[in-house]
């Protein structure tokens, strides 16, 4: 058995690809109250690349994405987005978070949630104008709710709420985006249609990361995996790291072994 | 003066309403508790308001009919049949509307408010209403009162505890984990009607002590003070009532003792001085406390990680980690561990491999589920099972390398 | 009644009770929206003691330190709502009971033991306004409005509520796209950089000086009304934020307009000589304005489409 310490290792090697690296988190631990959500992670985000953030149930996925954006206030830690803080770097950031988080019954249309994607070019008081609709519809059509821009955000389904959100995120222009559950409770056209942008953002370089609950399409969608479980257990590509023994490690005994099997086809 | 009022020496009317006061306070902070646990403290602020509309119209009723305006049962009657209608648009603008409930709250509680209002205004030019005495009911005024009236408020007081004491099994229950009350085949929305109820009595009977704008301190402020001294449902509803009971009993004796304060705010402000002492001091929820267990809990992760850094030979990047490293003489001030710290580091960095060897074992489920990052293993494991762990560790690894 | 006595009697009233409805409107959306409309509540129970503690510091009662100290107040009783929350994970509702309750029992005590009896502050004042009392006395007729002696004599509160009309709406259209982009999604928000907690306390402090401004009028209670009932009214109207604003304004003024005059003149109409509470009327219409919605508002019902009329 090879067993490797998921702390830090093979950090002073990484040093390089650190500091280019789209996100890079070290030492980041988060806690509620006295119970660590996320402790001591070391994170480095390969460029141009598709990585998932998989991991149980409370294992600190979601945690670990929004105390590196600063949405949380991390305990200890540190987090650079190309080798840059993070406030220096907001322009080629895009955040697509739960679609629960928010309120839908928020009185607002489709093409306005789009249009605050565009928020860092319109500033407090630039004027909307057509360039900006026509960015924000071409948005919409590239996730196929191009017909529903002027609908109020209520009427929607979720897989339809969780498209607008993804198209507000690409009206950012954004080099690095982070996706946080973005197939939770959607339906599977919009998984695909959802999946299929974002393996075009990749196609032109950018980088996607997203927290992703579903093992049996991790092979599928993406090229990297970061499995966490309060602590880093491995980091890398897909095919070395998505592997029964690493996801022991992370599942522990949440893992039954019929699911094990359902993988195995998919495993690494 | 102040003693006389705390002993009840201040004649027969005085320590009725002051035990009246104490009743009250005693049932406010019991039902409150309720209002509490299901996080909906704030219905009872349009409770309150919401009675002076009736308040007034009762008034004007009682003379149309030739009585008199200020019979106290009929005012208070008037009361609780204008805060039910309010509390009625509370629950059908918050179910049936797109409002939330708090928006719900707010419109009743002022809207009402001020048709009380415009009613204080039309009673104040009829022949009879100038010396209504209406306005009393705002903030509570309990000089001058007339002996039936004490009576009643101390009588009702003490029904209003009884219907409390009554119903405070179910009311626990249904408060405390109303899925659970519903599946032993408790009625959860009469139990929340029965919770309107009470806080609908107090309310009312308090309007005279208390005052309507502040009664809502009465509900609110003993049940938030409880909860900062125990984590035990049934215990927050006895010490809540116990502190309800100690702050109207105090605010009504001092108020009775010094007739220029009104009696509301100081019921309200001697609540708010006992809360004020809870939150700072309570042994486990208090502040105090609560931000030594912070900053222990900080200094104890920062000095995982930084142990965890010197048994793997890296660099330790955060200004507090090293400081607490040094200050504990495990690292010199360039980040080499002392030898003391190496043999920590070691220590720290077993610990760990054993975390993840038994974290990846189903077998130890229930043990890994205690992992932080900070419990030594000793801690979930026998020294027979950490045996065994150690066993599957393959290569020794390098310490300070 | 637009006769000769018009504008000396109600014009100004009319005019400041349209101000403070609409100043408390503006702010009343976002509050609405991010379920803070108890806020609105905490605060404008808070405006009290915090006027009052400035006239006990000053010794008079005047515009800026009466704003300083409601203002202060307002940021007091958030911090320590906000603080209470935290620290004693008290949820926020009762957190906002204990702390206002507090504020206000202060209030009315500092009040009753100091001697206000040389100025215009007392409990029932602070706690209905007086709408009526604003009246221009150097006025004769509408001539008047071009006159510059007669408009020297114009109640002091009418300019001070336009300009804290003014200073609402400049902040409301001035960060409208913050306040919009945090109120639905604060997260996002922050990754857009913007300082979403400084954001959330301004909203409140504009609110705290559109009630301070209002005090004067309608009293610390009937605020409320102002800042919850004509922007829950307006949801009920609409889908979308720039008309629920429009709608809420536009409601603001009608509650003000109605129910000034018919508190004023509605009696007389009735046969009755004297007229009843301004302040309270202008809140009973806001609740008829916002009862009327809530029955048939296009737009009433939770998620689903609007039939389209």
């Amino acid at each position: 058995m090879n067993l490797t310490l998921a702390t830090r290792d093979g950090f002073i090697a990484a040093e390089d690809t650190r500091s280019s690296s789209p996100l890079a988190v070290r030492g980041l631990t988060v806690s509620y109250g006295q119970k660590p959500a996320v402790f001591s992670v070391d994170m480095t985000v390969v460029p141009g690349a598709m990585t998932a953030i998989i991991g149980p149930n409370g294992a600190g996925k979601s945690t670990l994405l929004k105390a590196a954006l600063g949405i949380l206030k991390p305990l200890a830690g540190q987090t650079t987005v190309f080798g840059q803080p993070v406030a220096a770097c907001r322009d080629r950031i895009a955040y697509v978070p739960q679609r629960a988080s928010v309120d839908w019954d928020f009185p607002t249309r489709v093409i306005d949630v789009v249009l605050m994607g565009l928020y860092r070019q319109l500033g407090l008081l630039g004027r909307v104008r057509g360039a900006h609709r026509a960015k924000a519809l071409e948005c919409l059509s590239r996730v196929g709710m191009e017909d529903f821009a002027t609908r109020q955000i209520g009427e929607l389904s979720g897989g339809q709420q969780q498209r607008v959100f993804l198209a507000r995120a690409l009206a950012q222009d954004a080099d690095l985006y982070l996706l946080d559950e973005p197939f939770a409770g959607v339906d599977a056209a919009t998984e695909k249609a959802i999946i299929a942008v974002l393996k075009s953002l990749r196609d032109t370089g950018k980088t996607v990361v997203a927290v992703h609950h579903d093992l049996s399409t991790v092979a599928e969608y993406f090229d990297h995996v970061f499995l966490i479980n309060t602590r880093r257990v491995a980091e890398g590509r897909v095919e070395d790291v998505f592997t029964e023994e690493h996801l022991q490690a992370a599942y522990g005994g949440r893992l039954a072994g019929a699911q094990m099997d359902q993988l195995s086809g998919t495993l690494g | 003066m102040i003693v006389d009022a705390l002993s009840l020496q201040l004649g027969y009317n005085a320590t009725l309403v002051t035990l009246g006061a104490m009743l009250l306070g005693m049932a406010a902070g019991v039902g409150g508790t309720f209002l509490f646990l299901r996080k909906r403290a704030l219905v009872s602020d349009a409770i309150s308001h919401a009675t002076l509309p009736g308040v007034a119209i009762a008034f004007m009723l009682m003379v149309a009919f030739g009585g008199d305006g200020r019979n106290l049962v009929g005012l208070l009657a008037g009361a609780a049949a204008s805060a039910a209608i309010g509390l009625l648009c509370v629950s059908w603008l918050s179910t049936r509307t797109r409002l939330a409930e708090d928006a719900a709250i707010g419109a009743v509680l002022s809207v009402f408010f001020g048709m009380g209002i415009v009613g204080l205004t039309v009673i104040q030019t009829m022949k009879s209403g100038q010396q209504a005495g209406l306005e009393g009911f705002l903030l509570g005024s309990t000089a001058g009162m007339l002996r039936s009236d004490a009576l009643i408020i101390a009588v009702s007081a003490a029904l209003t505890l009884a219907l409390v004491m009554l119903l405070r099994r179910p009311l626990t229950l249904a408060s405390f984990d109303p899925e659970y009350a519903t599946a032993s085949g408790q009625n959860v929305a009469r139990t929340d009607l029965a919770m309107m109820g009470i806080v609908l009595a107090v309310t009312v009977v308090g309007l005279k002590i208390v005052g309507l704008i502040l009664i809502v301190a009465l509900l609110i402020i003993p049940p938030v003070t409880a909860r900062f001294w125990t984590e035990r449902t049934d215990h927050v509803v006895l010490i809540s009532g116990f502190l309800g009971g100690v702050s109207a009993y105090v605010g009504a004796a001092l108020s009775a003792a010094l007739p220029d304060l009104p009696t509301g705010p100081i019921i309200v402000l001697v609540g708010f001085a006992i809360f004020l002492v809870s939150l700072l001091l309570a042994p486990q929820r208090g502040v105090l406390a609560a931000v030594l267990r912070h900053r222990k809990f900080q200094r104890r992760v920062h000095l995982r990680q930084g142990l965890l850094a010197l048994a793997q030979g890296q660099p330790i990047y955060e200004n507090l980690t090293l400081r607490l490293l040094r200050r504990a003489g495990w690292a010199l001030p360039d980040g080499v561990p002392t030898e003391e710290g190496r043999g920590r580091a070691g220590k720290a960095l077993l610990d760990e491999m054993r975390w993840q060897l038994i974290r990846r074992d189903p077998s130890f489920e229930a043990a890994a589920a205690h992992y932080d990052g900070l419990t030594p293993i000793e801690r979930v494991l026998t020294p027979d099972q950490i045996t065994e762990i150690d066993s599957r560790i393959p290569a020794p690894q390098g310490v300070g390398a | 009644m637009m006769g000769a006595e018009f504008v000396p009697l109600s014009l100004t009233p009319l005019l400041i009770g349209i101000c403070v409805a609409v100043a408390c409107a503006l702010p009343g959306n976002f509050l609405v929206l991010r379920r803070q409309a108890l806020i609105g509540d905490a605060i404008s129970h808070v405006v009290l003691p915090g006027i009052v503690v400035a006239f006990l510091l000053t010794g008079v009662v005047a515009t800026w330190p009466m704003l300083l100290g409601a203002a202060g107040a307002a940021i007091i009783a958030v911090a320590a709502i906000e603080a209470i929350r935290r620290l004693g994970k008290i949820e926020p509702g009762a957190a906002m009971g204990v702390v206002f309750t507090t504020m206000f029992a202060g209030g009315v005590l500092l009040l009753e033991q100091s001697d206000t009896s040389s100025v215009h502050l007392d409990v029932e004042h602070a706690l209905f306004g007086n709408l009526e009392s604003l009246i221009w006395l150097d006025a004769t007729g509408w001539a008047s409005l071009l006159d510059p002696v007669a408009l020297a004599g114009l109640p002091v509160e009418l300019p001070r509520m336009a300009a804290a009309l003014l200073a609402v709406a400049v902040f409301i259209a001035l960060f409208w796209r913050p306040l919009k982009i945090s109120t639905f999604d604060e997260g996002f928000a922050q990754t857009m950089g913007m300082r979403t907690q400084p954001l959330g306390l301004a909203l409140v402090i504009v609110s705290a000086i559109a009630a301070v401004a209002a005090f004067d009028a309608v009293g610390s209670i009937i605020v409320i009304a102002m800042f919850i009932c004509p922007p829950a009214a307006a949801r009920l109207m609409t889908n979308r934020l720039e008309h629920q604003v429009a709608w809420s304004v536009l409601f603001a003024a009608l509650a003000a307009i109605f129910g000034y005059v018919i508190a004023g003149y509605g009696p007389l109409w009735l046969g009755y000589t004297s007229s009843v509470s301004a302040a309270g009327m202008i809140a009973t219409v806001s609740g008829v304005i916002l009862a009327v919605t809530a029955i048939f508002g296009p737009h009433r019902h939770r998620g689903g489409a609007a039939k389209e009329a």
